[in-house]
């Protein structure tokens, strides 16, 4: 695998020397993974791209998340509008993903919008479906109860029909925001932002340490994330874990 | 009976239906047809019939959970059709079968829905969730914070109960609302209804397709023919003695003069004297006992006597064959 392990010339990657702009032993050679790279980039390559990477993802969950809702709470409301969106959304979710941001890049250039819309585009159909999912799910005799008890439409959808959609629309988010950090690494093919950029840098220069570092640091943001929302959800619906204690 | 007046300690509302039919769109038959009733109020009105009898649909149609095509309810002379649909609905208590609790809702909050609704102040609710835990049979310390789903269904329906009554409505819809349970349960809910019900005396509309539970939660029936036509409205006693109708005496079945009996004690009717006052010469029976029971202990005994006698065990007098059926004889048109 190590193909350059051989070459003896200092350093095999010119452009990432130590934090002292030296040039450290497993640099020079291009070992698999060098941890005082990881320590001497932190600052300037890994810790900026990662908060960029999770700022994509926010900006991409969060807007997929209001159209989505918008989309599901009508679709719930007046049926007919179900199949629309929902061709809509699956149809965006199956370009592929550089296909399309390369489709966006003469109406919108090499920016970050052309990112964002590409990956919004692919929150809406997981989004849209278990937001919808989660309000057809209150039992009949619930809504029946709370029509009857007097409550309004608006009381309804936030006192009852959304609480207890609750669990499906959070598992929703659970996997668009992990899908969303997979796949804006292939954002930085459009624009040197997030994860992607290093990843991308390591395998244009053969630098192993560099993808692989930046691959394992994708992954944990994928886990910590989702951890971070499953604990969430666990915090909000004491109800859902009740169990019979007499 | 009157409907006016004494609103202020116990609300019950004087429910009219008045010549009220629904009709569904593209169905030509009526689903409740010319329908007109008078409950009084603070009285248990039970809509019993066959499914198709429109007995929930006439139901609904008070709390406009359905809307009326034709005719008018009025409550307390004025007419549901008039109120604002939500404002309605809050004055009224509704309970189903299925009993419709917020899953996510402690049952504190269940309760207390209607009150916050209507913006009652906290100290308030407070007391009145503990007042209805209380009243029906909850604890009143441990069981607030709990949730529906640690709940047994009986517990559930209880729940269902207090927090239809919560805002101390002035009617009350059932909607089978003990059909779920099993039969101790079921037995147990009823009994401790109409105790509740002897307390707080609302106007309730409790539907059914179960005559005998009609029977013994009614203090009026209507039973309901297919089609939504009202076969027959009047007191438990009444419709077993003298069925309108063919269609009537069968729904109440052939054992309607039993029914009957199941619906007085011994300690309701005049007793027989003993001869030479010497009770021990029969079978003893308490006065709580149904008449219906009685006769079945003659049968079971062998005996056309029994001594009836009150809780301390004196004999009060005596019952017999005869007496019994001479109850059932003067309604009228008895078969032989």
């Amino acid at each position: 695998m190590i193909i350059s392990a051989a070459a003896s010339a200092p350093p095999v990657i010119p452009n990432y020397g130590g934090p002292q702009g030296g040039t450290h032993g497993c640099i020079a050679q291009n070992g698999t993974f060098c941890w005082d790279w990881v320590k001497g980039h932190w600052g300037d390559i890994l810790q900026p791209r990662l908060l960029e990477h999770l700022e994509m993802t926010a900006i991409a969950v969060g807007i997929g998340f209001a159209i989505a809702f918008a989309a599901a709470l009508l679709a719930y409301r007046k049926r007919w509008f179900e199949t629309p969106f929902g061709v809509f959304s699956a149809f965006l979710y199956t370009i592929p993903s550089l296909a399309l941001f390369q489709l966006l890049v003469p109406f919108t250039g090499l920016t970050m919008l052309t990112i964002e819309i590409g990956l919004v585009g692919y929150t809406l159909l997981i989004l849209f479906r278990n937001i919808l999912a989660g309000l057809r799910g209150v039992p009949e005799d619930v809504l029946e109860a709370a029509r009857g008890m007097g409550l309004t439409r608006r009381q309804m959808l936030f006192r009852v029909e959304l609480p207890l959609a609750f669990p499906a629309i959070s598992a929703g988010i659970r996997i668009a925001v992990v899908t969303t950090i997979s796949l804006a690494t292939v954002a930085a093919y459009i624009t040197p932002l997030g994860l992607g950029q290093p990843i991308f840098n390591g395998l244009q220069t053969d630098f192993t340490t560099e993808f692989v570092a930046t691959g394992a640091l994708a992954v944990a943001l994928a886990v910590g994330a989702d951890s971070a929302l499953v604990a969430a959800q666990w915090a909000l619906t004491p109800w859902a874990r009740a169990r019979r204690t007499t | 009976m009157g409907s006016e007046g004494k609103r202020a300690e116990s609300s019950a509302a004087e429910i009219v239906f008045h010549g009220v039919t629904k009709r569904y769109p593209g169905r030509s038959a009526a689903a409740v047809d010319n329908l007109s009733l008078r409950i009084p109020a603070g009285e248990i009105c039970v809509l019993v019939g066959p499914s198709g009898g429109g007995k929930t649909t006439a139901m609904k149609m008070v709390n406009r959970l359905i809307e009326i095509t034709e005719g008018d309810i009025l409550m307390d002379g004025q007419s549901v059709r008039s109120l604002e649909v939500i404002e309605l609905r809050r004055r009224i208590g509704y309970v189903i079968q299925h009993v419709g609790l917020f899953p996510h809702m402690s049952i504190a909050d269940n309760i207390a829905t209607v009150p916050r609704l209507l913006g009652w102040p906290k100290a308030r609710i407070h007391a009145r969730v503990r007042e209805l835990l209380e009243l029906v049979g909850l604890d009143p310390v441990h069981d607030p914070g709990r949730y529906p789903r640690q709940l047994s269904g009986g517990q559930q329906q209880r729940v269902g109960l207090a927090r239809a009554m919560a805002a101390d409505p002035a009617v009350m819809l059932m909607d089978e609302p003990f059909g779920a349970l099993d039969p101790i349960t079921r037995d147990r809910l009823q009994q401790e209804f109409l105790r509740l019900h002897a307390e707080i005396r609302k106007t309730v509309i409790f539907v059914t397709h179960d005559i005998d539970e009609a029977i013994k939660m009614g203090d009026r029936i209507a039973i309901l023919r297919e089609g939504g036509v009202l076969a027959q409205y009047d007191t438990p006693d009444a419709i077993l003695a003298n069925p309108a109708d063919d269609f009537v005496a069968r729904f109440v079945g052939a054992d309607r003069s039993l029914k009957r009996l199941a619906l007085k004690r011994l300690s309701d009717i005049e007793l027989l004297p003993v001869p030479n006052g010497d009770g021990s010469l029969y079978p003893t029976v308490a006065g709580s006992t149904t008449l219906r029971d009685a006769l079945s202990l003659m049968l079971e005994e062998g005996r056309r006597e029994l001594a009836v006698v009150d809780e301390v065990g004196a004999v009060r007098g005596l019952c017999s064959v005869e007496h019994v059926a001479a109850l059932l004889a003067p309604e009228g048109q008895q078969e032989r």
